[in-house]
């Protein structure tokens, strides 16, 4: 048994660590948070590109470094603790992995080079009102080649150049991808509880858009599938957020005299602060075994997404609200970026399936299994 | 990131498998728990134990020297593994393999260990760990039990508490006082105490749960020689500490039902489409996989020869919190049949029903929560010590 990362893939880690403290520090964030007119960190986008970061998992043959889904799930925890504010996931997490996946030839070919060097930013557009996105639900319909529908919020899509939009199709649904500056496509951005991660409204009337893959009517299948192998992706972001928050509470706490001594000295804040670490370790635990499952494409992966998701969504929450209160009045401050973290987590826990959802998943999976 | 044995790890498995197939019962599927409570238990154990000790599985990792196997701690995670599977008696050597032993080998003499150790091993002699007491528990370092030198002896005298298998045990470890006027830490001493001597008296305990497996121990001037003393006179607390080292490898594994027994019988019931349950259930999947998945990392890590980091320290703040909150929910689930214990109409055997009255004793003994959580708080995450006020005051002060 080897239940943990390989020594390259420490050395990765490492490096991506050293690189992000410098290039993502908070005024970055920041920049995005308090401008409207800023989507993204555009130098900081431009650099992980040129790293070639959005293609560590795309085969060679298809420009990217062909590294694997392990070195990604690295890449995601690192991201997360910097709460990098680029459209990295969007792209990397749920596009790439889709095209990957249920792609043709032909669209694999004309996708995953350019998702790897960042010229193409793929998003994910499934959300159309409040509740989970399921088929009986859809409004957007998707026919003749044409899409047309609402969706939000999008996340990332306002930046991206191409969605995967979920759409119903004849009495199914399917997925479709919808390049964003064809005609039909009219998009806004709009205000959510994140700003370092841009959201729009995207409308689509009669927009052009090809089929993910060439089967008709299988796009909750495929979407089912997506979510799994992201979710592993995202918890390790989450995981990231997660162990930032406890950091930053211990230092705090170290440091925040009250009564003549550190506040870390006084239990109710020690073992709130024990609880977030028990947490963040169940969380990586689970995130490990998903990381697992995701590289050997192992049977067990939908329960181990399942986990990892809903383990990682408990910590990140948990984290990044104790957190706030572990800084007292400070925390409650724009100026502190404890509720970065905070906004972080909910977008997180909220994206692609909330946290209700996935225990309905996990359980379902175990249902499956043990019926066997 | 790879679940597979190594070659080497395959083949002791296998050995250890054929090994067990060859000498146990299977676990039933159903509740699956070693027996305390039958009249053979101890002789079964005790017989379990010589066989194991036979075909060269007690005791792993200990040197070959002292009658172990030489082997790797992966080696012991995956004879645990194995074993576990099967109907074994295992738990009256629990404490005195894997924690008062070893510390007879770290600071024992010679004799000692050729005395001791491989009684142990086979399985004859049992031991037991005599450190709380009813005013130190949680800070046993407060402890009152005097010893007094008195010529080549320490006169011993005074009250041991919640002492697990001291009814069985032969021999034991026991922490006394035996410098007064030094700050509590300072004058502590270890020794070996033998169980059967005149002066020691033992008395069950009856239990919140109903039973009676731990014991108060009165000591009336039992002599113990100086040759049995463990560290020096004074070093008390250091040598307790390397059992209580011991005791956090030791305690872990299931403690009773979890996520997968509370599901067969959710099955049973018809109450899987209760999306309330569902949700727990998800949480107690997660828990116990995080759990189960952080030990692999230590282990890991043990394989690897480096030192596992911090994160097992997780351990029993989980599962004993888990156990009670599966067993309050499935006791729940049964509605006011729930407060049936009796095995015979009880759901499971009155699995659920014994365990929701053994988790608080869980929950307490070998540190408490709120101990465990200093513990994570102080030594994991560098926060500051909890104020001491007794820290340097002589505790014949106190
Ligand atoms: C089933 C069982 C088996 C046991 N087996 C053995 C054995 O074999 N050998 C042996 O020596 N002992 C044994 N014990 C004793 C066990 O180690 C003690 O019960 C335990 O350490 C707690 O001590 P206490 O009972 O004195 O509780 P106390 O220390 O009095 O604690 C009472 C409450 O106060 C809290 N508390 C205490 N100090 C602090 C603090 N600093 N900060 C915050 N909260 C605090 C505790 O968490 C607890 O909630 C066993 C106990 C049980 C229940």
């Amino acid at each position: 048994m080897d239940f943990d990362f390989s020594d390259d893939q420490k050395f990765l880690r490492d490096e991506a660590r050293k690189f992000l403290e410098a290039q993502c520090t908070s005024a970055v964030v920041r920049n995005v948070l308090d401008n409207d007119d800023v989507s993204h960190a555009e130098d900081l986008w431009k650099q992980v590109k040129e790293m070639g970061w959005l293609g560590a998992a795309i085969p060679e043959e298809h420009g990217g470094l062909g590294l694997g889904m392990l070195e990604m799930c690295v890449i995601a925890e690192e991201l997360g603790r910097v709460l990098a504010p680029i459209p990295f996931s969007s792209s990397a997490f749920y596009f790439a992995e889709a095209i990957k996946q249920f792609g043709t030839d032909a669209q694999k070919s004309a996708y995953l080079p350019k998702i790897a060097s960042g010229e193409f930013v793929g998003c994910l557009a499934t959300s159309e009102g409040p509740g989970d996105s399921d088929a009986a639900k859809l409004k957007t319909g998707f026919s003749s080649g044409k899409v047309s529908g609402t969706k939000l919020p999008v996340t990332d899509g306002d930046i991206a150049t191409h969605a995967l939009v979920l759409a119903k199709d004849g009495s199914g649904a399917s997925m479709a991808i919808v390049a964003l500056d064809a005609d039909g496509v009219t998009r806004t951005p709009i205000q959510t509880l994140e700003p370092t991660r841009s959201h729009a409204e995207i409308v689509f009337d009669g927009a052009a858009a090809e089929l993910l893959g060439n089967e008709v009517g299988n796009g909750m299948t495929q979407l089912d599938s997506i979510l799994n192998r992201a979710a592993i992706l995202v918890a390790f972001e989450q995981v990231g957020g997660a162990s930032r928050c406890l950091e930053m509470a211990i230092e705090y706490a170290n440091e925040r005299q009250a009564f003549g001594r550190p506040i870390g000295g006084y239990q109710a804040i020690k073992h709130k602060l024990a609880d977030m670490y028990v947490k963040n370790e169940v969380a990586r635990s689970n995130a490990y075994y998903g990381a697992w499952a995701l590289s050997t494409d192992a049977a067990e992966l939908p329960e181990a997404a399942a986990a990892a998701r809903v383990a990682a969504s408990e910590a990140f929450w948990f984290a990044s609200k104790e957190n706030i209160q572990t800084h007292g009045g400070m925390g409650f401050t724009w100026e502190v970026d404890c509720h970065l973290y905070y906004r972080r987590a909910k977008l997180l826990s909220v994206q692609a399936g909330a946290p209700g959802v996935w225990k309905e998943k996990l359980v379902t999976a175990l249902e499956r299994k043990n019926a066997a | 990131m790879n679940f597979d044995d190594t070659e080497d790890e395959a083949k002791f498995r296998a050995e250890a498998v054929a090994f067990l197939e060859k000498n146990l019962e299977k676990k039933d599927a159903g509740a699956g728990r070693a027996d305390r409570s039958r009249d053979d238990f101890l002789t079964r154990a005790k017989a379990w134990q010589k066989t194991k000790a036979a075909g060269g599985f007690a005791q792993i990792t200990w040197p070959k020297a002292i009658g172990g196997r030489g082997g790797t701690p992966i080696q012991q995670v995956i004879w645990n593994q194995e074993e576990s599977k099967f109907d074994a008696p295992t738990s009256p050597f629990a404490i005195g393999l894997g924690m008062c032993v070893p510390t007879v080998i770290a600071f024992g003499s010679d004799e000692h260990k050729q005395r001791f150790v491989p009684k142990a091993l086979v399985g004859d002699e049992i031991w037991c760990q005599l450190f709380s007491e009813p005013a130190a528990g949680s800070d046993v370092a407060g402890l009152k039990t005097k010893a007094v030198k008195d010529g080549d002896d320490w006169v011993i005298n005074g009250q041991k508490v919640w002492t697990t298998g001291a009814q069985f045990s032969d021999y034991g470890i026991v922490l006394t006082r035996t410098d007064p006027d030094v700050p509590k830490h300072k004058g502590l001493t270890m020794f070996i105490v033998n169980m059967k001597d005149p002066g020691v008296e033992v008395r069950p305990i009856h239990q919140a749960s109903g039973g009676r497996e731990f014991n108060e121990v009165y000591f009336t001037d039992v002599r113990i020689p100086d040759s049995d003393r463990l560290g020096d006179p004074g070093q008390g607390w250091k040598v307790a500490l390397v059992t209580l080292m011991n005791e956090r490898l030791a305690v872990g594994g299931s403690p009773g039902p979890d996520w997968k027994e509370i599901m067969g019988y959710a099955r049973d019931a018809g109450t899987m489409s209760d999306g309330a349950f569902r949700a727990k259930l998800a949480d107690w999947y997660v828990a116990a996989q995080g759990y189960k998945l952080t030990k692999f990392r230590s282990q890991t890590a043990l394989s690897k020869g480096e030192t596992p980091g911090p994160e097992n320290s997780i351990g029993k703040v989980i599962t004993a919190n888990h156990l009670q909150d599966i067993c309050n929910s499935a006791v729940e689930m049964q509605d006011h049949y729930g407060i049936i214990s009796d095995r015979d109409k009880a759901p499971a055997e009155a699995i659920f029903q014994e365990s929701l009255m053994w988790a608080p004793g869980l929950r307490i003994a070998g540190g408490t929560d709120e101990i465990l959580k200093n513990i994570i708080a102080e030594r994991v995450l560098g926060l500051p010590q909890d104020v001491r006020v007794d820290k340097d005051k002589a505790f014949s002060e106190m």
